[in-house]
């Protein structure tokens, strides 16, 4: 089942092509990684997929109605934003706002869906803390609880990983591992080659704007498209322990 | 929060009997309320019908349009500083009634001060929305607010330096402080329905400016539509403000303080703090006015120069307190 179909996706930002001719699709069970440096479209790709800023092209979620498109799929900024010294359960219970009617109160089954997010963020016993006040990487399991809240059929994430401790990052690319074995789809932006390897099911590989690989970790992280995309050469394997992919040194 | 609002209620309710019993004629406060509800035609009744009661809801309305309207553009702008009118609804509705009584329109016709000055404040508006423009952000909403109030600011000081007629110049300025004496049950009619209008919009905003709390991007892909809540708060705003603006001139701070002091005890949540910020406000310049009574009964104090009075140093108390949070 398609939950994301992007056509031949341009976006122009200042008169630049920041997006250029992308096109792919996000089936259920799927863990993509949308891998690319910085600069190469990956953020400006994601919103133009949920239709938050203006595009040519297709997609299928941007032409969906807001309230429908909030029910189908969650997207998590990379701007860490929480505007007011909030309780943790509170903030996670905004991501309930999309399954809401006009001026009703949180049901149980939302309370549920908070309680799950929470426990599968290993934040239950953070609920009645201030959210401004946790530090930067437990305001990012935060809010990545708060677009869990949401339980949409698909998940678009910027960086979620960037700020966390190596153990949270683990378990948050095994959470987004489980959402795809229960017949969801997420798709993650990372600069964590090594975890994008090891987890994700399939990476999008963007280079100025442009899709340049589509395919299997070991597909799109080949010695040339490192070379030419990132500059970098590496060292990929596959072990008893799973792939492992360890950047090396910078190109000259 | 069921006790926020229950105490808040209380108070209000309090503070508004206490306007409505306190005056310079000594009657107890039993006899001039029954005088109110019973009506004998008598001079208490009139007292009690035609200068206690208008005075004492237009405080209550007044306030809680503030409160109100302070809450949901602190909101909006994710910023505890931000002010009604910020937009520059307040300063053009005050720059109407200027020109109302400067050109002697406030004088000859009935209630022309009042309409002006919520024509002056639509103009504002109006100019703010164009200025903006139609997909602007939450910064273009607030550069174009702080030039229109300047516009509107320095154009009233143009009127005041120009004014041939000292008396015009010396009602300007008593107008310009703000009040709620001397006004009737038309001044309630002709603010009640913009206010209620207004007030309606801005507590319709609860759950977006709830989203707003994690950011634009999130509150819109949350299905929250940012363009239908911008115009909602500005207009919601101006009907609120400019209808506070022309039945009592300007009265400052209370949009400023009374959602900062409230927002501990709702959570900070920027929904629950729009009604509890109107209660607040409502309390706030019903125990204002009530001051300005008590405190110099034969001279006249203005209600806007009191809450500025009390209000400035309860901001810098605030700003202390958040100072030592940081630290």
């Amino acid at each position: 089942m398609s939950l994301l179909n992007v056509r031949d996706l341009n976006v122009r930002l200042r008169g630049r092509l920041a997006v250029d001719g992308v096109g792919f699709e996000i089936g259920a069970g799927e863990l993509v990684g949308l891998i690319g440096p910085n600069g190469s479209g990956k953020t400006t790709l994601m919103r133009a997929a949920l239709g938050l800023v203006l595009f040519q092209g297709e997609s299928s979620l941007a032409a969906l109605p807001a309230r429908a498109r909030a029910q189908a799929a969650a997207w998590l900024p990379q701007a860490r934003e929480i505007a007011w010294p909030v309780d943790v359960e509170t903030l996670v219970t905004l991501g309930r706002i999309p399954h809401l009617g006009a001026g009703q109160r949180p049901r149980d089954a939302d309370r549920a869906a908070v309680d799950r997010a929470l426990a599968t963020m290993d934040l239950e016993g953070f609920r009645a803390r201030t959210a401004t006040r946790l530090s930067g990487g437990e305001q990012a399991r935060v809010l990545i609880a708060r677009a869990l809240a949401q339980e949409t059929p698909l998940l678009l994430a910027d960086e979620p990983i960037a700020a966390l401790d190596p153990g949270h990052q683990i378990a948050t690319m095994r959470t987004f591992e489980g959402i795809a074995a229960r017949g969801q789809a997420a798709l993650v932006s990372l600069h964590d080659l090594g975890l994008a390897a090891r987890h994700c099911t399939r990476l999008l590989l963007l280079s100025a704007g442009r899709l340049v690989a589509d395919g299997a970790p070991w597909e799109v992280l080949t010695e040339d498209r490192l070379r030419e995309v990132f500059g970098i050469t590496a060292h990929f394997a596959e072990t008893a322990d799973g792939p492992v992919f360890q950047p090396l040194a910078v190109v000259e | 929060m069921a006790r926020l609002a229950i105490g808040l209620s209380v108070v209000v309710l309090t503070l508004f009997l206490a306007a409505l019993t306190l005056g310079p004629a000594p009657i107890g406060p039993g006899e001039s309320l029954r005088a109110l509800v019973v009506g004998d035609a008598g001079p208490l009744s009139l007292v009690m019908r035609e200068i206690r009661l208008p005075r004492a809801l237009l405080a209550i309305m007044v306030g809680a349009s503030l409160g109100l309207a302070g809450a949901a553009m602190q909101g909006y702008l994710r910023n505890p500083l931000a002010d009604p009118g910020l937009i520059g609804v307040s300063g053009s509705a005050a720059l109407g009634a200027v020109l109302a009584i400067q050109t002697g329109i406030a004088a000859t016709v009935p209630l022309g001060l009042p309409f002006m000055a919520l024509a002056g404040a639509l103009v504002g508006v109006g100019l703010v929305l164009t200025l903006a423009g139609p997909r602007g952000s939450s910064l273009t909403l607030i550069l174009a607010g702080i030039a229109i109030s300047a516009l509107a600011g320095a154009l009233t000081s143009l009127v005041l330096n120009l004014s041939p007629n000292p008396f015009a110049a010396n009602e300007i300025v008593f107008w310009m402080m703000g009040s709620l004496a001397d006004r009737s049950m038309v001044h309630v009619a002709l603010a009640l329905p913009l206010m209620l209008l207004g007030g309606l919009m801005l507590a319709s905003l609860g759950r977006g400016l709830n989203a707003l709390t994690l950011g634009e991007d999130a509150a819109e892909a949350m299905g929250i539509g940012l363009m239908r809540l911008r115009l909602v708060l500005v207009f919601g705003t101006a009907a609120v403000v400019g209808a506070a603006t022309a039945v009592a001139g300007v009265v400052g701070f209370v949009g400023l303080v009374v959602p900062h002091i409230l927002r501990g005890f709702v959570g900070a949540r920027p929904g629950a703090l729009l009604w509890a910020s109107a209660l607040g406000g409502a309390a706030m310049v019903l125990a204002a006015d009530i001051a300005v009574r008590v405190v110099l009964p034969d001279r006249d104090l203005k209600l806007g120069v009191l809450t500025a009075l009390v209000g400035a140093p309860l901001f810098l108390h605030l700003i202390y307190r958040t100072r030592r949070e940081m630290a």
